[in-house]
Formats: C-alpha cells, sequence, structure tokens
C-alpha cells in the first residue's frame, strides 16, 4: 500500500512538470520543470531498487545537463511569449504523439509479461563488475566519446577569428629567413 | 493496485509521447533538445524497469548507465552547436537555421 502511494506521488512528480516542459512559453520555466522531472525520474529508479542510477542521474543529469541547458537557455535570450504560437505545429504533433503513445500503451497492456520480483539488493558491486567484465569495450568505448564530444564542445564554442590564416604566410616567410 | 511492470512502462510511455510532442512542436533548439531529454529519460525508466523485474540482472542498468553518459556528451555537443548557431544568426529558432557555413 505504502509503495503503491510512493510510486503514484514519484509518477506524478515525473509527468506533471514534463507537461510544464512541454508546453511552457518560457524556456526558463521550462528548464526548472525539467530540474522536477529528473528528480521525479532519480526517484522511480530508487522505487525500483537501483540505487546506483539514482545516484547517477543526481550527479549527471541535476548537476550537469541540466545546469548547462539553463545556462544556454539564459545565454542565448529567448524572446518571452515568441516562442511556440499557432495550432499549425501543435495539432500534428500532438496527433502523432497520441498515436505514438496509444502504439505503445496497446503494446503494454496486450503483453503477458512474465515478470518476477526479486528482492532487492545493492547494485553497486554488480555494475562495477559487469562493467569491468562482460561491458568492457562499450565502457572503454564510451571514454572516448566523451573525449570526442568535449573537444567537440570546445572547438565550436571558439570565438570565429578571420585572422588565423592570413597570419600563416608570414610565418612562413620568416622560417625561409631564418633558413637561409 | 500491485505496482509492476505495466505502472513503469506506462510512466515511460507517457514521458516518451511528451518528449516527441516537444521535439516535434518546439521552435526553439534548447526547447527540442529538452524534449529529447524526456524521451531519453523514458527510455531509461524502461531500461530500469525490466532490469528490475528479472531475475538477477543489471544488464538493464548498465545500459541506462550508458545512456546518461552519452546523453550528457550529446546535451554538450548540441549546446555547443546551439551557442554557435546563436552567434551567426542572432537567435536559437531552428527553423531559421539553413547554412552550416556563415
Amino acid at each position: 500500500m505504502t509503495g503503491d502511494l510512493i510510486f503514484i506521488l514519484l509518477a506524478l512528480l515525473t509527468l506533471v512538470p514534463a507537461v510544464w516542459v512541454v508546453l511552457s512559453r518560457n524556456l526558463v520555466h521550462a528548464g526548472f520543470a525539467l530540474l522536477f522531472t529528473l528528480l521525479g525520474a532519480a526517484g522511480l529508479y530508487a522505487s525500483m531498487a537501483a540505487d546506483f542510477l539514482a545516484v547517477t542521474q543526481l550527479m549527471v543529469y541535476i548537476g550537469g545537463v541540466l545546469v548547462l541547458v539553463l545556462f544556454t537557455v539564459m545565454m542565448t535570450h529567448v524572446p518571452r511569449g515568441r516562442e511556440n504560437h499557432g495550432l499549425d505545429r501543435y495539432v500534428p504533433a500532438a496527433v502523432f504523439a497520441l498515436l505514438v503513445f496509444g502504439v505503445l500503451y496497446k503494446t503494454i497492456t496486450a503483453v503477458h509479461w512474465h515478470a518476477v520480483t526479486p528482492e532487492a539488493e545493492p547494485t553497486i558491486a554488480r555494475i562495477g563488475t559487469k562493467v569491468m567484465t562482460d561491458y568492457i569495450f562499450p565502457f572503454e568505448y564510451v571514454s572516448l566519446v566523451l573525449l570526442a564530444a568535449m573537444i567537440g564542445a570546445a572547438l565550436l564554442t571558439r570565438e570565429y577569428r578571420p585572422t588565423d590564416t592570413e597570419d600563416a604566410p608570414s610565418d612562413a616567410g620568416e622560417d625561409a629567413e631564418v633558413a637561409s | 493496485m500491485n505496482v509492476g511492470l505495466p505502472h513503469y512502462l506506462t510512466v515511460g510511455a507517457i514521458l516518451f509521447a511528451l518528449g516527441l510532442f516537444a521535439v516535434m512542436s518546439r521552435r526553439n533548439a534548447i526547447g527540442i533538445l529538452m524534449g529529447v531529454e524526456l524521451m531519453l529519460n523514458a527510455s531509461n525508466i524502461n531500461f530500469v524497469a525490466f532490469s528490475r523485474y528479472v531475475e538477477n540482472a543489471v544488464d538493464g542498468q548498465v545500459m541506462a548507465a550508458f545512456v546518461i553518459v552519452l546523453a550528457a556528451a550529446e546535451a554538450a555537443v548540441a549546446l555547443a552547436i546551439v551557442l554557435a548557431m546563436y552567434r551567426n544568426y542572432g537567435t536559437a529558432n531552428a527553423d531559421i537555421a539553413q547554412r552550416l557555413k556563415r
């Protein structure tokens, strides 16, 4: 009974702000609503005995991604109220989203899941063993992806300086003089 | 009501539909990115739910951890692109961006 109540509260904490994320005209408000959605998702992980993932969600999403999103929203200065007007985008988007949800819900209710409920136990040690044995190659590969993303983000946000290319010939000239 | 796998999957499906709606209806690139984050979280909830209701398995949780890592990398690169776009166009509106170079 208590478990049901906790699940309902966490699901509401996840879904109600998610509606606000989707519909809010002010992107800063949407960003703060996203904070509660991510918190609710972390709570759902915890209620499914995924303790490591709940903490990771808090650290990476709320501590990293959300701060990044909010900073970008504030740096790009979105004009208020100009975002999302007109039914021309809402109607097809709503129809398609409802269609996808209908298919998903139909599948969820139609399939007879052979679900068992094992005892909840700490997962950190087991996840660590899995990552270091079965998933060692994806683990190393993901570190490479992170490195590439870091370099790419730094390159993309670099200030564009046209003089960089014009300096090159004069450097070559000096080198030639030194050589002679 | 006994909370089980279908309930978590339903929450995931609703979250995915909301994210899809945001991706399709938002004009601002950051709003689209928020929708993508919602969809990634929905998929993560499904991964963890399937991992929870199978005997002695954490593979779903490992996969969800990879999704979180890739979502962070994606957010960093996407927001860098949004900033570069804002510098070139003076707006973060995804409808306007058509050129890759200046």
